[in-house]
């Protein structure tokens, strides 16, 4: 297998585990962190915030994979 | 031991289990299939392979990356992979999702291991690969957990033992048995260790992002309820829901 292949390969294996068929979870994850970084670090309503950013990703992706 | 060593120990323990089980389908259909040795070659190299990253990664990530972006990365990666399972598991217990069915996928291993030509020699080069690769993959996900929740909780030692153990007792069961192991409840195994991922990995990626949690470790078991009940919540909702029943096909 050439280093380009085995980089491709191996760059495919990372995106099926981490963003595959639900890619929402993945970028909303990665904006929900960055927003409590960036945004309001050490804020003190972020305890509240963060979760609840965490249930509305997980509704919204539930709502998106059920069966209609 | 506290709350939260428990609790990561269970995490990581349930993980591996599940994980360990969707493996040893594979290796049983190989081994039944092709024979065992070049089947037990291929999982032992496999094995060994996944140590080997534990044992690369895990020291280097925890002397040279600083704990609190540490923590913002590890955190980050158990929360998407949580939220994954956790999202999988209320769609198969509403109904919305076929179960992950290992009797199913144990007969369509075999029956493709059957159809693919053997080659003359003492070493069967199909047995090994696909031995090697369904416990690579598998194992992948076991090593991502425990990195991820022994490095940023620095307790990797004792990650490293539950994922260990509960490699050993589903390998056990599966030498015991002889077969495929069907009658775990893989999915209810699948929605508690996806609680304790996302509250792991809200409580973690949370610190690194600048929260101050109330309670400080306490606050996992607090997140652990709250997702409880969203779950709860959400499939409870979702039964209600009319459907179309599932195909096998969409298990995987």
């Amino acid at each position: 297998m050439s280093p380009a292949r085995a980089l491709g390969a191996f760059g495919h294996f990372w995106w099926e585990f981490l963003v595959g068929d639900t890619p929402e979870l993945a970028v909303g994850s990665v904006a929900a962190i960055a927003v409590g970084f960036g945004v309001a670090h050490g804020a003190g309503a972020l305890f509240v915030l963060f979760p609840a950013a965490v249930v509305g990703l997980l509704g919204l992706s539930v709502w998106r994979g059920r069966r209609r | 031991m506290t709350g939260s060593t428990v609790l990561l120990a269970l995490a990581v323990f349930g993980a591996s289990a599940v994980e360990a089980v969707e493996a040893l389908t594979i290796v049983v259909a190989a081994g039944i299939t092709r024979g065992w040795r070049s089947t037990l070659e291929g999982a032992a190299v496999a094995l060994l392979a996944l140590a080997a990253v534990v044992a690369a990664l895990g020291p280097a990530l925890v002397h040279y990356v600083p704990l609190g972006l540490l923590r913002l990365l590890i955190g980050g990666l158990l929360l998407i992979l949580g939220l994954q399972w956790l999202r999988k598991a209320i769609l198969r217990a509403a109904g919305h999702k076929a179960k992950h069915d290992e009797d199913a996928i144990y007969q369509r291993e075999v029956a493709r291991l059957q159809a693919l030509p053997r080659l003359a020699g003492r070493r069967d080069a199909t047995a090994f690969v696909i031995s090697f690769k369904g416990v690579f993959l598998e194992g992948m996900e076991v090593v991502m957990v425990v990195l991820t929740l022994g490095i940023s909780s620095g307790k990797l030692a004792v990650a490293t033992v539950a994922a260990l153990a509960a490699i050993v007792v589903v390998s056990a069961v599966g030498v015991v048995v002889s077969r495929q192991l069907s009658e775990v409840p893989e999915n209810a195994l699948k929605m508690g260790v996806g609680l304790m991922l996302v509250s792991f990995g809200t409580f973690w990626s949370g610190e690194g992002a600048g929260v101050r949690w109330p309670g400080s470790d306490l606050a996992i078991l607090g997140l652990l309820v709250l997702y409880g009940l969203v779950a709860l919540v959400a499939v409870r909702g979702l039964e209600r829901a009319p459907v179309t029943p599932p195909s096998s096909a969409e298990a995987a």
